[in-house]
């Protein structure tokens, strides 16, 4: 088996509970969910819904029409890694003082986190990216405090003229 | 016209064409309850002695008659109790509405008296469900829910209505009657190299489910297999869609399938699926399924596709419309070696007769005797389920209703009531274990008060029959919760509900009992006596293959 971790974007109608019929049937079907975002989009009466999960080609495929039967499913689109933009947003308190405080801030330098708070004893950095960017981060943070940290589900748009209708 | 939100719902019923509903009343029902009472000369509606008794009804009356089954139900425990008969509609794929009364919207979150969130417990068992918030959306959700229920692959679905809108007033327009969405198939190629891979077969077999039935594809897989002289064999779900003698008909597949059947599968270099989803009591080693075999599936649900066993082809859509089109291009054939062959296969399991005792091949045998060839079959869950798909002589798809996927002990006394109400038949055959009758007994109340003639037929063996039996096989004998000690004298109860009795233990009185019951033309309960040892046979186990098959 060639269990890979893929993105997926699902259109939905924005109505009650359809996160919930989503997730849920993720859920009774044996599919795990390693991470989730959903917001409105352009077109007010549509959520959109990316997922990352992990099986191989035979599970994607059944997860995915199983969700096509949903009534308020519009539509699926497998998100290619290669050909497109994922980004997950970090906010990471990290404890501080003068001792470290530069290197901190040569670290976030070169990952382009934002100092969005300067506190007693606290800095809390703001970071995009790919999730692989995000983790290796968060690698580097490990050799500091972390004190607390929140992290989104990936989200993702297809590059180019490729555009997830109904 | 302006209308309540309750007679909304009575005037989409009757857009519907529904004229007999299944239910119970209660608190957040009460409007409703009371626009039904105001249109008692179009819509009958059927009190059961338990919400689950009338979940079961609107499914039997739906699989006896093509029509979508509409139950009603109060909220919290009401509609809880029409859980069970929710998800056995859904397993088995049946066309169902259910509405429910909820608390007023005010009270709603805040765990009031017989509140319950029906729609999140219903969420996996419903093709969809809805919760009326404003009572202008009340008449096009309800005949949405129409439409999903018969759409594509059917299944039920629950509208929750919460008390205040069966109340509040809107404007109401009359619309014609939900008609299933149509896909037309039109993967002509797919279908070419499909009907390539039959006419070149050598040792073909067509294998069917449940969908066919729901389809109406029954008379092409007969037309089918007469033309290209193919094998077939069948689903519990799809007994009766062939003549249980037609000599191409080898029988049920799977864990209590005919050696035949199996052996065929296992044997065959084509096998064509029809509308069946593999489970695991026909696929019992999904791996190893057919496996020298190319496999085409049809189906109308693409996530059947590849779930449970892989197929080479696939064609997706209405089983009748492709069957249709599949049938043109399929050759004459003869497979008259292949035939020898399967002849080889065949396996006669030995039954007693003779010995003055019943036995369950023998009432099945006299059950199809006197019911004729227009018996309607209804069964619950166990043994007695496996010999009535075993040795009825099925004819019809129609006539056989049977709880296949989820399995529901106690399904059959509220599905052959729908199904004597839906059908009007002069008699119904409800044919059931000491355990699964004692489940829903109470429903005798029902066939009593509305004088149906459904005749119980329970297979008593003082046991849970199919647990006892997999305990004989598997657990060393330990017989765990299987031999209830109970005393229930049979012919006593029913006359207490107001039906007759009868209790036999040799085939005789078993005849005399039922002819006299069919006689009577009112609800009967026949106690049959049989003997614990008898085994539902032949049998694989969970997993097994065609190796493991067990004949005694």
């Amino acid at each position: 088996m060639n269990m890979k971790k893929t993105y997926l974007s699902f259109l939905v109608d924005n109505h009650h509970g359809v996160l919930t019929r989503l997730s849920s049937l993720f859920d009774q079907r044996g599919f795990n969910i390693d991470s989730l975002t959903v917001s409105t989009t352009n077109d007010e009466s549509l959520s959109r819904i990316t997922i990352a999960t992990t099986g191989d080609e035979g599970e994607i495929r059944q997860i995915v029409n199983q969700t096509r039967k949903l009534e308020e499913y519009e539509g699926v689109f497998e998100i290619n890694p290669y050909d497109s933009l994922i980004r997950e947003l970090l906010l990471v308190k990290v404890a501080s003082d003068k001792e470290n405080r530069s290197s901190l801030l040569e670290l976030a330098t070169i990952y382009k986190a934002k100092i969005i708070d300067i506190s007693e004893g606290s800095i809390v950095f703001e970071v995009t990216g790919k999730p692989a960017k995000i983790d290796s981060y968060i690698n580097h943070l490990k050799d500091y405090c972390i004190l607390e940290m929140c992290r989104t589900g990936a989200t993702a748009l297809q590059r180019g003229e490729v555009r997830m209708e109904k | 016209m302006k209308l309540n939100g309750s007679e909304i719902l009575v005037q989409v019923l009757l857009e519907n064409e529904v004229n007999t509903i299944f239910g119970y009343p209660g608190g957040a029902v009460l409007n409703i309850y009371d626009a039904l009472y105001k249109n008692q000369d179009k819509i009958t509606h059927i009190i059961t002695a338990h919400e689950q008794g009338a979940s079961h009804a609107a499914d039997g009356y739906s699989r006896a008659t093509g029509k979508t089954g509409v139950v009603l139900a109060t909220s919290g425990p009401g509609a809880t109790n029409l859980v069970t008969g929710i998800a056995t509609a859904y397993m088995d794929s049946v066309p169902m509405v259910a509405i429910t009364g909820n608390v007023g919207t005010s009270l709603i979150g805040r765990d009031s008296f017989q509140e319950v969130y029906i729609t999140g417990i219903t969420m996996p068992i419903t093709k969809h469900n809805f919760v009326v918030r404003d009572i202008k959306d009340l008449a096009d959700i309800l005949r949405k829910a129409f439409k999903i229920a018969i759409s594509g692959r059917p299944g039920p679905v629950l509208v929750d209505i919460p008390k205040d809108i069966t109340a509040a007033v809107t404007e109401y327009e009359p619309q014609p009657k939900q008609t299933a969405v149509k896909y037309n198939f039109d993967a002509v190629k797919n279908l070419e190299e499909v009907a390539d891979v039959i006419n070149n077969a050598k040792k073909p077999v067509i294998f069917f489910g449940g969908g066919v039935k729901n389809s109406g594809a029954g008379e092409l897989i007969s037309k089918i297999v007469k033309k290209a002289n193919i094998p077939a064999t069948h689903t519990m779900m799809a007994a009766g869609v062939l003549r249980y003698d037609m000599p191409e008909n080898l029988g049920l597949l799977g864990m209590h399938g005919s050696a035949v059947a199996n052996m065929t599968v296992n044997d065959a270099d084509v096998v064509l699926t029809v509308a069946s989803r593999f489970s695991d009591r026909v696929a019992l080693a999904p791996d190893k399924f057919a496996k020298r075999a190319t496999m085409i599936h049809i189906d109308i649900d693409l996530s059947e596709i590849d779930k449970n066993v892989k197929s080479d082809y696939h064609l997706i859509g209405d089983a009748e419309d492709i069957l249709s089109k599949l049938e043109v291009l399929i050759k004459e054939n003869r497979h008259d070696e292949w035939f020898e062959k399967i002849n080889s296969f065949r396996r006669d399991i030995p039954y007693s007769t003779g010995d003055g005792k019943l036995h369950p091949k023998q009432v099945m045998d006299i059950i199809s005797e006197l019911a004729g060839e227009d018996g309607l079959y209804v069964t619950d869950v166990g043994q007695h389920q496996m010999w009535a798909a075993q040795y009825l002589h099925h004819v019809k798809a129609e006539n056989f209703l049977t709880s296949g996927g989820l399995g529901t002990m106690g399904y059959g006394y509220g599905a052959a009531i729908g199904a004597q109400i839906g059908t009007g038949r002069s008699h119904v055959f409800h044919i059931t274990g000491d355990g699964s009758f004692h489940m829903n007994m109470n429903e005798a109340c029902t066939a009593v008060s509305y004088n149906l003639p459904v005749i119980s037929i329970c297979l008593n063996n003082r046991a849970l029959g199919m647990v006892r039996q997999w305990q004989t096989v598997f657990y060393g004998k330990r017989y765990a919760s299987s031999e209830p000690d109970r005393v229930t004298d049979y012919v006593k109860v029913a006359e207490g509900f107001g039906a007759k009795g009868y209790t036999c233990s040799t085939p005789e009185e078993f005849r005399a009992a039922l002819a006299d019951a069919m006689k009577s033309g009112g609800p009967a309960w026949i106690e049959c006596k049989i003997d614990r040892e008898e085994k539902v046979l032949p049998m694989i186990p969970g997993g097994g293959t065609v190796d493991d098959i067990m004949y005694e």
